[in-house]
C-alpha cells in the first residue's frame, strides 16, 4: 500500500485486475471497492464508473455502496488517512489529548484534510485494542498502544511523506494478552483435529447402513451416522452462541440442514463491531485453524459446499495470515475437494473484509454486505437458516462458537454441557479493559460471578461494569454478584471496568455517540432518534441539559424500543437508561435547576466571529456565563 | 362460499389470502392502518414504521409483517398511534419542511398524516440540514430538503419503469437520495417525464416544472377528507370487486 497520491494513468488495468481477482461479480462489490481504494489511497470517481460499467450494474449502485461503509471515501481524504479509535476506554486512556496533539502538530482540524491535502484526523468507532489503547488507523493499519512520543513519531513519518509499508514494523505489533485460558484458548489441538473427530463419530455405525452412504449431503442416514452424528452432538452440548444473542447452535444447524435451496453455505461472523469486545481477534490471529476447523465441521454437519468469513476492516492486519492459514489447509486436504479423504466433502472457504460499520455484525445485514451491498438488515421472517446468502439455507456463527463447536467435536456434546450452569453450558471469553491493572482476556466456565472477574484482572475501586458493551447491560457495586450466563448476565464478551473516578454520564454519552455513528438510516427511529439522543447528551454536557432533555430521552427510548428496525436500534437506549437509573445524580449535577433553558448561547453565537477574527480575548466574549 | 384463513384487526375478525401481508389484507378488508412508505403497488420494505402495530403482542411493521391465520394485531391504539405521531414529528424534524411555501401542500402524504394522527407541534429540534436543490433538468425540479427517504421512487424505477433514476447513498443521518449519473445531477439520467417514479413522490420532493399550484391550495386532495379517509381508494379491493 503506497500512502502517496498516484497518477490514474494506468487506472482501467490495476481496476480491471481486481475486478477479475472477484470473478465480475456484482456480490464482490465491497471487497473490490475496498482492494481499488487500498491500490489509489482513496475511490476515484473515474474507478467508480468504470467498476459500474464493467459489472454492469448502475453506477449510483456502486456509490451507493461506496458511501455506506465508513472505510470507503470517494474524495481525496489526504495521502495519510488517521483515524483515532474512539471508544470510551481509548478516551480513558487519553485518545482526545492524543489526537488533539496530532492535530496540532499537523496543523489540521478534525475530521477535515489538511490544505497540502496530506492527512486527515479523524475519529472512527472502537477498533477492538481496548486492550491495548489508545489506538488508531492510518490507512486502514492499525496501530495500538500510542503515547505522546508514538504519536509524534507518527507526525514525523506523515510530515516527511514516508510510505507506510516503510514506518518501523514495532508500531503495528498487536499483543494477545491471554490473561486467563480455559478449554478454548487452551485448546491443544493440531488442525483437522476436529475434522476427523467428525468424520470418525460419523463413521461409527456407517458400514452397517452402506445403503446410505449415497448422500450424507441429504440427511437419509440414521441419527447416529455421518453429519447427523456431529449435530447431535451439538444439539446435547446446549451450545448457544457467543454473538450476543444466544441462539442454540444445534438447532440453527438442523433448522438450516433441513432447509431446502441449491446450496448451503457457512458464515464466520468475525465484525466484532461491538465496543469493548477484542476476543475475536485473538482467536483469529492465534488460533485461527481452530476457527477454521469450526467452520468445516459445521459445513459438515448442514452439508455446505461454501464459507465465508466475515473480517471486520479494522482487523485488516490480520488478512495476509488468514489467508496463508487457508492456503495451508487446502494443501493439508483440510479444505478443498474430499476433505480429509471423505468422498463427497468439499468445502472452501473465502474471506470478506468489511469497511467499518457496525450493523454489517447484524447476520443478515453480514449477508447483504456479502453480497455486495449497504449493510442493511433484512427483513425477516424469512430467517438466513432458509434464506441467506443468494437466498439460499445459511448459517451465521460468531467466532467464538465455531471454535467451541470444534471443540465439542473432539470431545463430545455431554463433555461441553459438563461446565458452566445449566442453562449456559461451555465457557466464555470475556474480553476485559477500562479500569483494571490487567487488560486482556479472560476465559472462564459459564456462571462466574462479575466481582471474581474484577478481582482476577485487578480492579479496584469499581464503580460500574459495562457488560457486553453499549448494547448490553451497565451495573454497578451492588450488581458484582451477578453471574456471566445466558440466565442472569449474557454477554458478546464486553467487559468493560470504571472506577470510582470516571464520570458515567460522559460513558453514556460516548456509547449515544457510537449508535449514531453506526446507524444504517433504514429506519425512521434509528435513523433520527440516535441522533436526537446525542443531541439530548450533548446539551446536557454543554450545560444546557434540563429535565426535558430526561424526558425526551425516555420518549425516545419507547420509540426505539417499539418500532426500530434491528437490534442496533432497540438497544441504542440502553446505556443512557441504564446510567441514568444507577448514576441519576452524575446526570442531575449537570442540569439547569430550571425545568427549561433555552439552549440558544448568545456568547457561544460569536464563536464564529471570534475566529475569523483570531480574537479570544475577554472584550471578545459577552458576559453571560457565571 | 370456500373458509378463508383470518386474523384479528382492533377485535374485528379480517380475512386474508396465503402470502398477504397484514397491510394488505387490512387495506383489502377496508381496514386502514397508517402508512407512509407503504405503497401498494410496489414491494413493502418497512423503513417508515409508521404502520408498526402490536401483532401476537409483538411490535411489528404491518406492511412487511405475513398475514396469519389466528393472530391478533392491534393498530388502533393510543400507544400506536403516540408512536406515529412521534415518527411523523422525527420526519419533520429531520428535514426542511415549510408547508406554506411547498407545492405540495394539500396533496402531501407527510403532511396529511400529520394532521390526521393529530400532531399539534414539532415536537423536536429541527435539525436544519443543508440539502441544495437539483434543477438541472428542463422538466423536473428535485428539493431533497424534503425527502422523508420512503424509497417510493427508488422502487417505482426499479420496479415499474426497469431503471435505476433514483438509489440511496450514506447512512444513518447523512443517508440521502442520489441520481444515476456520474455528474450527480437528474438532467444527465434516463429520467422520462412520464416515469412512475416521477409521479409517486408522496412529499414535495421530485415537482414538474411550470405546473406549479394549478390546483389551488383549499382544493387539494387532503384538504377534501383526511387521509385514513382515502388511502383505501389506492389499494386493491378484491372483496369489493368480488361484490360487484
Amino acid at each position: 500500500m503506497n500512502a502517496l497520491p498516484e497518477s490514474l494513468a494506468d487506472l482501467e488495468p490495476r481496476v480491471r485486475r481486481i475486478l477479475s481477482r472477484w470473478g465480475h461479480d456484482p456480490t464482490g462489490l465491497v471487497q473490490v471497492l475496498r482492494e481499488v481504494q487500498e491500490e489509489f489511497g482513496c475511490l476515484p470517481r473515474p474507478a467508480l464508473a468504470l467498476i459500474a460499467r464493467l459489472l454492469r450494474i448502475p453506477y449510483s449502485r456502486v456509490t451507493g455502496v461506496a458511501s455506506f461503509y465508513s472505510f470507503l471515501v470517494v474524495d481525496p481524504h489526504g495521502a495519510y488517512r488517521v483515524l483515532f479509535s474512539d471508544n470510551i476506554t481509548d478516551r480513558m486512556a487519553g485518545s482526545e489529548r492524543l489526537m488533539e496533539a496530532m492535530c496540532h502538530r499537523l496543523w489540521v482540524e478534525p475530521g477535515k484534510v489538511s490544505e497540502d491535502g496530506l492527512v486527515s484526523v479523524g475519529r472512527t468507532s472502537c477498533t477492538g485494542m481496548c486492550d491495548q489503547g489508545p489506538a488508531l488507523l492510518v490507512n486502514g493499519r492499525a496501530i495500538p498502544a500510542l503515547t505522546s512520543e508514538r504519536v509524534e513519531q507518527i507526525c514525523e513519518l506523515v510530515l516527511a511523506r514516508t510510505p507506510l509499508a516503510e514506518w518501523p514494523d514495532e508500531f503495528f505489533v498487536v499483543q494477545d494478552h491471554v490473561r486467563r485460558a480455559d478449554i478454548l484458548l487452551g485448546h491443544g489441538l493440531k488442525p483437522g483435529d476436529a475434522i476427523r473427530a467428525a468424520l470418525q463419530r460419523g463413521a461409527r455405525g456407517w458400514s452397517e447402513h452402506a445403503a446410505n452412504e449415497r448422500s450424507w449431503r441429504e440427511a437419509y442416514v440414521g441419527a447416529a451416522q455421518g453429519p447427523i452424528a456431529t449435530l447431535e452432538e451439538i444439539k446435547r452440548s446446549n451450545l448457544r452462541g457467543r454473538g450476543g444473542a444466544g441462539f442454540t447452535t444445534g438447532i440453527k444447524w438442523e433448522a438450516c440442514r433441513h432447509a431446502t435451496g441449491l446450496a448451503r453455505y457457512v458464515v464466520c461472523n468475525a465484525d466484532e463491531g461491538e465496543p469493548g469486545t477484542f476476543k475475536d481477534r485473538v482467536l483469529l490471529a492465534s488460533h485461527a485453524d481452530l476457527v477454521f476447523d469450526g467452520m468445516t465441521v459445521a459445513a459438515y454437519a448442514i452439508g455446505a459446499g461454501h464459507g465465508f468469513l466475515y473480517l471486520r476492516g479494522e482487523y485488516r492486519h490480520l488478512l495476509d495470515s488468514l489467508e496463508a492459514t487457508l492456503e495451508r489447509r487446502r494443501e493439508a486436504n483440510l479444505l478443498g475437494n474430499g476433505i480429509c479423504g471423505q468422498a463427497g466433502f468439499d468445502f472452501d472457504i473465502r474471506i470478506h473484509v468489511g469497511a467499518g460499520s457496525y450493523v454489517c455484525g447484524e447476520e443478515s445485514a453480514l449477508i447483504e454486505s456479502l453480497e455486495g451491498k449497504r449493510g442493511v438488515p433484512r427483513n425477516r421472517p424469512p430467517y438466513p437458516v432458509t434464506h441467506g446468502y443468494r437466498q439460499q439455507p445459511t448459517i451465521v456463527n460468531n467466532v467464538e462458537t465455531l471454535c467451541a463447536a470444534a471443540l465439542i467435536a473432539v470431545h463430545g456434546g455431554d463433555w461441553y454441557r459438563s461446565l458452566g450452569t445449566l442453562k449456559s453450558s461451555g465457557t466464555k471469553i470475556l474480553s476485559v479493559a477500562g479500569d483494571v491493572a490487567r487488560p486482556g482476556l479472560y476465559e472462564y466456565p459459564f456462571g462466574v460471578p462479575v466481582g471474581q472477574v474484577l478481582e482476577d484482572a485487578g480492579a479496584t475501586s469499581t464503580q460500574a461494569v459495562q457488560i457486553s458493551g453499549p448494547s448490553g447491560v451497565c451495573i454497578d457495586a451492588t450488581e458484582f454478584h451477578r453471574r456471566i450466563a445466558f440466565e442472569d448476565l449474557p454477554t458478546a464478551g464486553a467487559f468493560t471496568v470504571f472506577n470510582a473516578s470516571r464520570d458515567m454520564f460522559e460513558v453514556a454519552r460516548n456509547y449515544a455517540q457510537f449508535f449514531a455513528h453506526e446507524s444504517c438510516g433504514f429506519c425512521t427511529p434509528c435513523r433520527v432518534g440516535t441522533s436526537m439522543l446525542v443531541a439530548a447528551m450533548d446539551k446536557i454536557h454543554a450545560g444546557n441539559g434540563t429535565q426535558q432533555e430526561l424526558r425526551e430521552m425516555n420518549r425516545l427510548n419507547r420509540v426505539l424500543l417499539m418500532s426500530a428496525h434491528c437490534g442496533l436500534g432497540h438497544t441504542a437506549c440502553n446505556p443512557i437508561l441504564d446510567t441514568m437509573k444507577r448514576f441519576r445524580p452524575a446526570y442531575e449535577r449537570k442540569l439547569r435547576s430550571l425545568d427549561f433553558t433555552p439552549a440558544f448561547d448568545l456568547d457561544g453565537a460569536l464563536d464564529r466571529a471570534r475566529q475569523m477574527t483570531g480574537r479570544d480575548d475577554p472584550g471578545a466574549h459577552l458576559e453571560t456565563h457565571p | 362460499m370456500s373458509e378463508r384463513p383470518t386474523f384479528q384487526l382492533d377485535g374485528e375478525e379480517v380475512p386474508f389470502e396465503p402470502g398477504q401481508t397484514v397491510m394488505q389484507a387490512a387495506l383489502a378488508a377496508g381496514r386502514y392502518i397508517p402508512h407512509l412508505c407503504y405503497h401498494p403497488e410496489f414491494t413493502p420494505h418497512g423503513s417508515c414504521k409508521v404502520c408498526t402495530a402490536k401483532i401476537n403482542g409483538r411490535m411489528m411493521a404491518a406492511c412487511t409483517t405475513p398475514a396469519e391465520s389466528a393472530t391478533e394485531v392491534e393498530s388502533n391504539t393510543e400507544e400506536l398511534n403516540e408512536l406515529r405521531r412521534t415518527l411523523v414529528q422525527m420526519l419533520f424534524a429531520e428535514g426542511n419542511h415549510f408547508c406554506p411555501s411547498c407545492e405540495k401542500s394539500g396533496d402531501c402524504v407527510l403532511q396529511a398524516l400529520g394532521y390526521d394522527l393529530g400532531v399539534m407541534t414539532a415536537g423536536f429540534r429541527h435539525l436544519f440540514p443543508d440539502r441544495p436543490v437539483d434543477a438541472s433538468h428542463p422538466e423536473l425540479l428535485l428539493d431533497f430538503n424534503r425527502c422523508i427517504l420512503c424509497e417510493l421512487c427508488v422502487r417505482a424505477a426499479r420496479e415499474v419503469d426497469g431503471k435505476h433514476v433514483f438509489s440511496l447513498a450514506g447512512r444513518g443521518l447523512t443517508k440521502h437520495l442520489i441520481v444515476n449519473a456520474e455528474s450527480g445531477r437528474l438532467v444527465d439520467t434516463d429520467v422520462a417525464v412520464t416515469d412512475k417514479a416521477v409521479s409517486v413522490c408522496p412529499v414535495g420532493v421530485i415537482l414538474r416544472k411550470r405546473v406549479g399550484f394549478a390546483t389551488p391550495i383549499g382544493e387539494r386532495r387532503y384538504d377534501h377528507s383526511p387521509i385514513s379517509a382515502q388511502a383505501l381508494d389506492d389499494a386493491p379491493r378484491p372483496l369489493e370487486r368480488h361484490h360487484d
